[in-house]
C-alpha cells in the first residue's frame, strides 16, 4: 500500500494535528501516532513501513524526538524497491546527522546502491552521501563517487560532482584524486554538470594549492572561453532568469575565475577583457543581474592590479549604492568596505551617501554603513563626519545608539584635532547615549580633562550645566560628578574662561546639589554614589561655608545599605568633623594623571585581563604590601615635593604607584613603612589599605576600593582617595591619628589586654578566593601563634569539597585545626574559618612564611589554587 | 555554501527544514526558534539578509511562507535570493500555482525537489525543466511500482477467494 496515493493515514494525521487548538491537544495527537508507530515497528511490518517513516518525518518536523524511526531508515533504504529506498533515504537525511553512529550501518547500502543498475536509485545514493556523509564514510566510498563522475548520464554526473565536494570538504587529503575528473568536468556543455563541475574546481583550489596551479595553468584559457560564450549566446528561454543566460552559471565561472586570477598576474591578465564586458553588458534592472555584477566586482577586487577595471567596478558599486532596493545598497556597502583598502579617494566620493545609510531604518544597512564610515573617517573629514553622527545620535534607536556612540567615541578618540574638540564631542555623547558609554571611554576622558589644565574651569562648568539636563545618563553624572569634586571652586568663581563660554552663575550651593541629586537618586547605582560621596569630601574642603550642608549629606549615607558606603560616610563624616587642619590637604586636587601610561595600561588592559583570568594571581594580593609607600603621598598630593620626587624615578609603572605596591619605592622610604605600626595600622585600616576592612570582602562596589584591582583604569585614580593612607601622615601626627579613630575602633583597648596585636592579613587573593589570616598569640608562649583562617569565595559560584593544606619551613611547626565548613557559598555569602596554630622555633630570629594550596570543585569541576604568604606581620 | 534551508510559515510554524552542516536536534530548534523570532517580525521594506552568528541569513516571503536559507560570510547574497526564487518556481509549476497547504501534506515532495536543487549546499541543476523531468520520471518510477504491487496483490486475493 503506499501511503502517499491512497493517502488516508499520512493526511489523517495531518489533518488531525492541524485540527488541534491547542499545543496540549497536538502533543496529545502526536504521543498517540507515535505510540502506534512504536508498535508497528515492534511488528515489524514491512507494509507499513514507509508510511510510518512518512509519519514520522512530519512528527519530527514539528520539532519532537523521532530517534526510534532511525533503524526504519536503514530497513527501507536496504529493500529493494525505489519508492522505499526514495522514501528511506528522504528520512535518513532528514532524522540523522553525521554524528550519530547509527549512519555507520548505512555504508554498505549506500555502496550497493552506487552500484545499483537504475540510474535514479544511484542517484538517491549520491545524493544522501552528499548531504551527510562523516570523514569515514567519505573515505570509504570516495572510489565509487569519483568513478561516477566519468557516468553516462549527465544527471549522475552533476550529482557526483557535488557528492564529492563534500567528501573533499570533509576529508581535505583526497583531493588530488579528483583534480583530473573535475578538469574533465569543466569540458561539459550540460549547464548542470558544468556548475557542478565548476563549483568542485573552486572547492578543490582553496583546499590544495597543487590543484590550483593545475587549474589555472591548464582551465583558465577555457573557462573564459565558456564565460565568453554564454555572455555573447542568443536567448535560451530554458536558462534564462530575467534576461541574462544562467545567472548561477555566471556567478559559479567567476568566483572560480577569482581564485585562478588572484595571486597570478598572467591569469589575472587573461580574464580583463572578459570582466569588462561583463561589468560593462550585464543588464542591473533586476535582482539577477545585480547578482552577476556582484560577483564580477568582486572579482575585479580580488584579482591582480588592473586600474581601469577597479574604476569600473567602483562606478558599479556606486550605482549600487543609489539604488532605492535595500538589498544592494546592503552588498554595495559590504563591498566598499573591501574596496577602502585599495582606493580610499574613489570611496570617499561616496560618503555623502553612506552617511545617509547610517540613518536607514534597516538594522543591517546600518550596522554596515556604520563600519564603513569608520573607516572613511580621516583628520580632514573627522570634524564633519562626527558632527553629523552625533546629530543622527540624538534620534537614533535606543538600540542602536550602543554600537553607534561605541563608534563616535572611537572616531573622537582617534583623529581628535585639539582636546577642546574632544572634551566637546565627548561630552555630547554622553548627553545623548552615556547609558551605553563603556566605562574605558569615560575613564579615558577623565584622564585627558584631568591633563587639559587650562580647560578644567571650562569642562567642569559644561559638565555642570549639561547634567542639569541629561541626569539620567549614569556616564555623564559620573564625569561630571568627579569634575565637580576635583574643580567645584572653578565652577563657582567662573574661573578659566573660554571666549566661547556664557557667563553662568553657580553657588556653592548649586553644585553641591547636583552631587546630592547624584547620591540621593534612587537609580544610581554603586559606582556613581561612591565617586559623589569622595566629590562632596572634597567640596567640603573646598566650600567650607557650606561644609554643615554637605556633612549632613554625608550623614545620611551612614544609613545606606551598601556596606561600603556606610564605612565610608562614617569614615569621612570623621574627617570632615575632626580634621579641619588637616583636611584641605587630604583632599587637595588630584595630581595630573598620566596620559601615556594610561593608554598603554588600557590597550594592554585586555590579555592582562586573560592572563588573570587565566592564572590566578597569587603575587598580586601579597603584593599589596602594608607598609604604605610614597608614590600615595604622591596621589593625595601632600604638598612634599622631595616625596613627590620618589615615585617618579623608582616606580616606572603608574599602575604600581596608584597602588603602592612597589616594592623599592617602600624600602626607600623606611621611615614611613615602619612608622609607629599601632597608630599607622589604625589609620590604613579605617582607608582600607592592605588590611581587610569588612567592607572590602563584603560589598560589591569593588570598583571604588579595590585596591588590588590590576585592570588599572582611571577609576582608580578617583578611588585613590579612599584607598591609601598617608604613612607620613601618620609619623608626623600620629597624635591626629587617635583623633581620627576616636570611638571607631576597638582595637586600642584590646590592645591594652593582649599585649602587642598583629595586623590582619590578606593572605591569598586571586579572582575567585580570598583568605584572611588574623593573629593572637597566647599569653606567655612568644613562640606560637594562632592564625585564623577566613576564606571567602569571590565567584558567583559555590565551592564544595573545600580543601585548605598548609605546608612550612623546618623551622616552623604547623598544626591544623579541621574547618568550620567544606562548602564554601558563592558571591562572599558566608565564610569558612580554620584555625591553625604556627610555633616558630626560631621567634625573633626569623619570620614566618607559608606555602599553601586550596583545592574544590566549582561546578563539579576540580580547581586547585596555590600560592605563598610572605607578608606576615613582624615579629610573629 | 547553503548550511541550512528553513521553510516558515507566518505564524512560525516550520514547513521544511534542511541541514548541509551538523546541528544537533537541540541546536536545531533554537536555531528555528530564534531566526523564526527575527524574521517574522522584521518590517517589509527591510533588506532580505540578516547577520546572524558569523553566518548571513538570506530570506525572501512568498505569499504566508518565509523561505530562509543560512550561508558563509562571503558568499553572494543576492545569488541566494535567486536561488530561493528558483526553487519556489520550480515548486509552483510541479503544483500549480502552490500553496501552504500543499507543501503541508505533500512535504516529502518539496523535498525530493529540494534534493534535486540542491546537494552539499550548492546549486546542482539551473534548469526548471531538468529537474521537473527528473521529478516526474521518479514519480512514474513509484506509479509503476505501486500499480504492480496492487496488480500482485489483486492476484493474491483473486487467488485467495
Amino acid at each position: 500500500m503506499n501511503p502517499f496515493s491512497s493517502g488516508t493515514r499520512l493526511r489523517d494525521m495531518i489533518r488531525a494535528i492541524r485540527a488541534c487548538k491547542t499545543a496540549a491537544d497536538e502533543r496529545a495527537v502526536v504521543r498517540k501516532e507515535c505510540a502506534d508507530i512504536r508498535a508497528l515497528i515492534n511488528e515489524d511490518d514491512p507494509h507499513d513501513r514507509h508510511r510510518n517513516l512518512a509519519k514520522l518525518m512530519f512528527i519530527h518536523m514539528l520539532g519532537y524526538p523521532t530517534h526510534f524511526g532511525q533503524m526504519e531508515c536503514l530497513k527501507l533504504i536496504a529493500s529493494p524497491g525505489f519508492p522505499e529506498k526514495r522514501i528511506g533515504y528522504l528520512g535518513l537525511m532528514l532524522l540523522l546527522d553525521e554524528r550519530q553512529e547509527v549512519l555507520m550501518l548505512v555504508t554498505n547500502s549506500l555502496k550497493q546502491d552506487l552500484n545499483h543498475s537504475n540510474q535514479y536509485v544511484v542517484g538517491l545514493a549520491l545524493c544522501a552521501l552528499g548531504n551527510i556523509c562523516s570523514a569515514e564514510m567519505a573515505r570509504d566510498l570516495a572510489p565509487e563517487v569519483e568513478r561516477l563522475i566519468q557516468f553516462r548520464d549527465p544527471n549522475i554526473r552533476k550529482k557526483a560532482a557535488l557528492c564529492s565536494t563534500r567528501i573533499v570538504r570533509k576529508v581535505p587529503d583526497l583531493a588530488e584524486n579528483f583534480v583530473n575528473a573535475a578538469a574533465s568536468l569543466l569540458k561539459e556543455k550540460h549547464h548542470g554538470v558544468l556548475i557542478t563541475g565548476v563549483q568542485l574546481c573552486y572547492e578543490l583550489c582553496t583546499i590544495s594549492d597543487e590543484a590550483l596551479e593545475y587549474f589555472r595553468t591548464k582551465c583558465t584559457e577555457g573557462l573564459i572561453k565558456t564565460l565568453r560564450d554564454m555572455t555573447n549566446s542568443a536567448y535560451q528561454p530554458e536558462y534564462d532568469v530575467a534576461g541574462i543566460t544562467d545567472p548561477f552559471l555566471h556567478i559559479r565561472l567567476l568566483r572560480l575565475l577569482r581564485v585562478l586570477g588572484q595571486g597570478d598576474a598572467d591569469a589575472s591578465d587573461l580574464m580583463t577583457d572578459i570582466l569588462a564586458q561583463v561589468a560593462t553588458k550585464t543588464e542591473s534592472n533586476k535582482n539577477a543581474g545585480n547578482a552577476v555584477l556582484y560577483e564580477c566586482v568582486e572579482t575585479i577586487m580580488a584579482i591582480e592590479d588592473t586600474n581601469s577595471l577597479r574604476v569600473l567596478a567602483i562606478n558599479i558599486l556606486g550605482r549600487f549604492l543609489s539604488n532605492r532596493d535595500n538589498n544592494i545598497r546592503y552588498v554595495a556597502l559590504n563591498m566598499l568596505m573591501k574596496a577602502i583598502t585599495f582606493d580610499d579617494q574613489a570611496v570617499q566620493r561616496h560618503r555623502v551617501t553612506i552617511l545617509e545609510c547610517v540613518k536607514d531604518p534597516d538594522a543591517s544597512i546600518r550596522k554596515r554603513a556604520l563600519e564603513l564610515v569608520t573607516l572613511l573617517v580621516n583628520e580632514n573629514n573627522v570634524t564633519q563626519l562626527t558632527k553629523e553622527l552625533i546629530d543622527y545620535l540624538e534620534i537614533s534607536d535606543e538600540d542602536f545608539k550602543e554600537d553607534l556612540s561605541a563608534k563616535i567615541c572611537f572616531i573622537v578618540e582617534k583623529f581628535s584635532p585639539e582636546k577642546l574638540w574632544y572634551i566637546d564631542q565627548m561630552l555630547k555623547v554622553l548627553c545623548e547615549a552615556g547609558k551605553f558609554v563603556k566605562d574605558d571611554v569615560w575613564h579615558a576622558l577623565i584622564v585627558v580633562i584631568s591633563n587639559a589644565s587650562e580647560l578644567h574651569g571650562y569642562t567642569v562648568r559644561a559638565l555642570y550645566k549639561a547634567v542639569l539636563t541629561y541626569s539620567e545618563q549614569e556616564t555623564l553624572v559620573r564625569v561630571a560628578v568627579w569634575c565637580i569634586g576635583e574643580y567645584g571652586d572653578l565652577l563657582v568663581n567662573n574661573v578659566g574662561m573660554l571666549g566661547i563660554e556664557d557667563p553662568i552663575t553657580v553657588t556653592e550651593s548649586d553644585a553641591v546639589d547636583v552631587i546630592e541629586e547624584a547620591i540621593t537618586r534612587h537609580n544610581s547605582d554603586s559606582t556613581t554614589k561612591a565617586m559623589a560621596l569622595v566629590a562632596l569630601l572634597k567640596l567640603s574642603s573646598r566650600f567650607p561655608s557650606i561644609s554643615e550642608r554637605i556633612k549632613d549629606i554625608i550623614v545620611k549615607q551612614k544609613g545606606s545599605l551598601l556596606l561600603e558606603m556606610q564605612q565610608r560616610a562614617i569614615e569621612y563624616n570623621s574627617i570632615v568633623d575632626r580634621h579641619k587642619n588637616i583636611r584641605s590637604t587630604l583632599v587637595d586636587r588630584m595630581p595630573v594623571l598620566d596620559e601615556a601610561t594610561f593608554n598603554v595600561r588600557r590597550a594592554g588592559s585586555f590579555p592582562a585581563s586573560a592572563s588573570t583570568m587565566a592564572k590566578p594571581s597569587v603575587s598580586l594580593p601579597n603584593g599589596v604590601e602594608k607598609p604604605v609607600v610614597a608614590p600615595l603621598v604622591d596621589l593625595l598630593d601632600l604638598g612634599s615635593d622631595d616625596i613627590l620626587a620618589t615615585p617618579s624615578s623608582s616606580g616606572p609603572d603608574f599602575l604600581q604607584d596608584l597602588l603602592g605596591v612597589d616594592l623599592g619605592a617602600s624600602s626607600s622610604q623606611p621611615g614611613a613603612t615602619l612608622a609607629p605600626r599601632t597608630g599607622t595600622d589604625l589609620l590604613m585600616d579605617i582607608l582600607s589599605i592592605g588590611t581587610p576592612s569588612p567592607a572590602q570582602n563584603s560589598t560589591s562596589s569593588v570598583d571604588l576600593l579595590s585596591t588590588a584591582d590590576v585592570n588599572s583604569n582611571p577609576s582608580i585614580a578617583l578611588d585613590t582617595l579612599s584607598s591609601p593612607a598617608p604613612p607620613h601622615v601618620a609619623t608626623t601626627s600620629s597624635n591626629g591619628m587617635f583623633d581620627l579613630l576616636h570611638g571607631l575602633s576597638p582595637s586600642p583597648s584590646k590592645e591594652a589586654t593582649n599585649g602587642p596585636a598583629y595586623p590582619p592579613i590578606v593572605a591569598y587573593e586571586s579572582s575567585s578566593l580570598k583568605i584572611e589570616f588574623t593573629f593572637s598569640k597566647a599569653p606567655g608562649n612568644l613562640q606560637s601563634t594562632n592564625v585564623q583562617a577566613t576564606f571567602t569565595n569571590l565567584s558567583p559560584n559555590t565551592f564544595t569539597d573545600f580543601i585548605f593544606q598548609a605546608a612550612v619551613p623546618k623551622f616552623l611547626q604547623l598544626h591544623l585545626d579541621p574547618a568550620s565548613s567544606n562548602t564554601l557559598p558563592a558571591s562572599g555569602n558566608g565564610a569558612i574559618t580554620q584555625n591553625l596554630r604556627v610555633t616558630n622555633s626560631q621567634h625573633g630570629k626569623k619570620s614566618l612564611v607559608m606555602r599553601m594550596r586550596i583545592g574544590y570543585k566549582l561546578n563539579g569541576k576540580d580547581v586547585l589554587e596555590e600560592g605563598q604568604v610572605s607578608n606576615f606581620p613582624r615579629g610573629l | 555554501m547553503i548550511h541550512f534551508v528553513l521553510l516558515v510559515s507566518r505564524q512560525g510554524k516550520v514547513r521544511l527544514t534542511k541541514w548541509y552542516s551538523p546541528y544537533t536536534q537541540k541546536e536545531r530548534s533554537k536555531v528555528i526558534r530564534e531566526l523564526s523570532g527575527v524574521i517574522l517580525n522584521r518590517g517589509p521594506k527591510l533588506c532580505n539578509f540578516i547577520e546572524w552568528r558569523g553566518y548571513k541569513v538570506v530570506y525572501k516571503r512568498y505569499a504566508s511562507l518565509y523561505f530562509c536559507m543560512c550561508i558563509d560570510e562571503a558568499d553572494n547574497e543576492l545569488e541566494v535570493l535567486e536561488i530561493i526564487h528558483h526553487y519556489v518556481e520550480i515548486l509552483d509549476r510541479y503544483f500549480g500555482s502552490v500553496c501552504e497547504l500543499d507543501l503541508i501534506f505533500n512535504f516529502h515532495k518539496a523535498y525530493y525537489i529540494l534534493d534535486e536543487l540542491l546537494i552539499a549546499g550548492e546549486l546542482q541543476e539551473s534548469s526548471k525543466k531538468t529537474v521537473a523531468r527528473i521529478i516526474s520520471a521518479q514519480d512514474q518510477l513509484v506509479e509503476a511500482a505501486k500499480e504492480e504491487a496492487s496488480s500482485i496483490s489483486n492476484i493474491i486475493a483473486q487467488a485467495t477467494k
